[in-house]
């Protein structure tokens, strides 16, 4: 047994931890859950946990339904929010067949394959998000807690003892928050976390998105990731500041350059912008997200990059003087509903294959853009990101990169199982619609 | 490296190849008046007493080290199997026995299990604790204001070389192969990672215990004086 694992077992004797939960996600991103006494950690840290994989969202087919849940001793965290009396733990797992192999539809693992490759060219993926929600009064309206507004200093007000609640809890569980604030809209709240490597913000995101909702939900009020809940008010993005690494240096600097970015950095912008369309049905996977994707409304919806736009699709963030670390590159598409580990996986692969190729970085994009009619913008060459989930699913199912990248199971369920939440909403009858026909026609 | 005392000078060749082998620094000692006038500076780091040829002479040495000028945690002590008759009533001249013929596995790891106990005795006060801040190599807790301190394996072991080496500066590279080890190869972000999670544990009050020193690394505590680079 590692090191790691006796250090785990360890620290649950000395601190009298009472449960170990174990923790996976499925495929469209939900976290799920099973708990174990310490006397079955010893084994499962060595052999894994048996579960019926056929309960889980694009998991196994039910002839090949026992799966292994192994846990990862460096995801060993004591849960803050259960207390010292009966500490309960919490450690992600990796999902295995009983032969050992790790299993594809696990996302976790399909994170890893893609981090693996990357790394095969001695490159190294680190990424930051920037995480928006709201908090509602009730999961049934959404009656906001203030009418605040960005970067709004609030007082008395309680969703800033929410946050500030939040930002403890995530820091005892070694998730450092580099910045918090009110955001644009009422109730909406942002909490950007320190960059790590991709595999441990997956998790940290994961994490996140269940202390937020456990804080909100012990102080009586709903926190949620959906990202459009106010029709008229800005949605909730996952922008995702991204940097590679070759050796130590930062793969996309380069001084001599007028914008800070080596030929690696401009080409991994390329692969992004040139797959944009492909991948953003991962990046955005709800009916729902395609409502935030509009224009007005500082969401990106043309593929472009840019350093000061804040409705591109790229930015490229100007660097602290002399912070040559710090060149980075920032998605804005992903919203927080994504499934983190495609999302972060999805996002590499296609900057990777940007290197790879050599793709050429377009012009940066110039407010015109914005102001040009479809047809202009055609003439340019300026695609506009998928303004639907059904035409974001037609650009992934011909993805030879997505399918690549996900692997054939992961890529075959998900389409299967967002297709279907396409179907289930296009026969909807809106509250808008009744509002606009129901009388006049 | 404080040395271990041997004794009898010269020991059997077994036990000095077994403690090179190990990577021991040891000086051997004839009686216990040389036990007592050739104390190393910090003293002896432990003993590996032999009382096979000459057992009143080990014994002697044993009980100068349980006193006087030369105390030492984690003596051992080698016996053969008819001297177990001679241990009774002297449970305290020794921390640990191991029989004779040894094999030089089981004394190493005897030996390495005393060092072990007798650095948590010995280090208490400086060596790890520091300005509210407790580590407990034993049970591999920590704690910060008497609040237990819940860190990942790696968050310990970064905290462990910071608190035992306070006040110098280490660059990323030095902490990558002292903490991590040769096997890792995450790269020096690795640690300035770990060391924001240490600092986001360690909550505001005492997150600067760790100090960026910008272009070199980091460095844990206050510079002490006539230590450069702060």
């Amino acid at each position: 047994m590692d090191r790691h694992a006796e250090y785990v077992l360890r620290t649950v004797e000395e601190r009298g931890v009472r449960f170990v939960r174990l923790w996976f996600t499925d495929v469209v991103g939900a976290m799920k859950s099973f708990s174990i006494t310490p006397a079955e950690l010893e084994n499962a840290l060595e052999e894994g946990m048996s579960f019926d994989g056929s309960a889980i969202e694009g998991y196994t087919r039910v002839q090949e339904a026992d799966m292994l849940a192994l846990p990862d001793p460096n995801t060993f965290e004591l849960l803050p929010w259960r207390g010292d009396d009966a500490p309960v733990a919490r450690m992600f797992c990796d999902v295995h067949h009983f032969d050992g192999t790790p299993f594809d539809g696990d996302p976790r693992n399909v994170l890893r394959r893609a981090l693996e490759r990357a790394r095969e060219r001695d490159y190294r993926f680190f990424v930051a998000p920037e995480m928006e929600y709201f908090y509602f009064r009730d999961e049934r309206s959404a009656e906001t807690l203030d009418d605040a507004g960005f970067f709004d200093l609030t007082t008395q007000d309680m969703a800033t003892e929410l946050r500030k609640q939040t930002i403890l809890t995530l820091e005892a569980m070694g998730i450092p928050v580099e910045y918090s604030f009110h955001e644009n809209g009422p109730s909406q709240h942002e909490i950007d976390l320190r960059y790590t490597d991709a595999l441990s913000m997956a998790d940290n995101v994961m994490t996140f998105r269940l202390v937020v909702k456990e804080v909100a939900r012990t102080n009586g009020v709903h926190a949620t990731f959906m990202p459009k809940p106010i029709a008229g008010a800005f949605g909730s993005g996952m922008h995702t500041h991204l940097s590679l690494f070759e050796g130590e240096a930062n793969a996309f600097h380069d001084p001599g350059d007028e914008f800070g970015l080596s030929k690696t950095g401009r080409a991994f912008i390329a692969g992004l912008l040139h797959h944009a369309r492909e991948i953003t049905a991962v990046t955005n996977q709800t009916v729902n997200s395609y409502k935030r994707l509009v224009a007005g409304m500082e969401a990106p919806v043309y593929v472009c990059w840019a350093r000061n736009n804040r409705s591109a699709l790229v930015r490229v963030p100007l660097p602290k003087r002399g912070n040559t670390e710090a060149t980075r590159v920032e998605y804005r598409a992903p919203d927080p509903a994504c499934n983190p580990y495609l999302a972060f996986s999805i996002m590499l692969a296609a900057g990777m294959r940007g290197i790879a190729e050599g793709y050429e970085l377009p012009a940066e994009a110039t407010n015109n853009i914005f102001e040009m009619t479809d047809a202009q913008r055609a003439a340019a060459g300026i695609a506009t990101l998928p303004t639907s989930l059904d035409e974001a699913l037609d650009a992934m199912e011909g993805s030879e990169l997505v399918r690549d990248t996900l692997g054939e199971h992961v890529f075959e369920y998900f389409l299967r199982n967002k297709r279907r939440e396409w179907d289930d909403y296009k026969v909807q009858v809106t509250p808008w619609e009744l509002q606009r026909f129901l009388g006049a026609l | 490296m404080v040395a271990l005392l041997v004794y009898p000078d010269p020991p059997a060749p077994l036990l000095a190849q077994t403690l090179d082998l190990a990577g021991y620094t040891w000086k051997a000692v004839a009686n216990a008046s040389v036990a007592t006038a050739q104390i190393p500076d910090g003293g002896w780091a432990g003993a590996v007493v032999c009382a096979d040829e000459d057992p009143e002479g080990a014994f002697g040495v044993c009980r100068v080290l349980r006193k006087g000028d030369a105390p030492v945690e984690g003596v051992l002590l080698l016996v053969n199997g008819a001297q177990l008759g001679e241990l009774e009533h002297r449970e305290d001249l020794f921390d640990d026995f191991c029989l004779t013929p040894f094999h030089p596995r089981e004394l190493e790891a005897r030996l390495r299990h005393l060092q072990f106990r007798a650095g948590r005795v010995r280090g208490s006060a400086e060596v790890t604790a520091y300005s509210g801040l407790e580590i407990n190599t034993e049970t591999y807790q920590a704690a910060v204001d008497g609040r237990p301190l819940d860190l990942t394996y790696m968050e310990y072991e970064l905290l462990k070389f910071f608190v035992t080496n306070p006040g110098k500066v280490f660059t990323r590279e030095q902490l990558l192969s002292r903490v991590w080890g040769y096997e890792y190869y995450g790269g020096a972000r690795t640690v300035d990672v770990h060391v924001r999670r240490l600092r986001a544990k360690l909550g505001e009050e005492h997150a600067n215990l760790i100090q960026t020193v910008r272009s070199v690394g980091y460095r844990f505590g206050q510079t002490r004086w006539g230590v450069a680079g702060g």
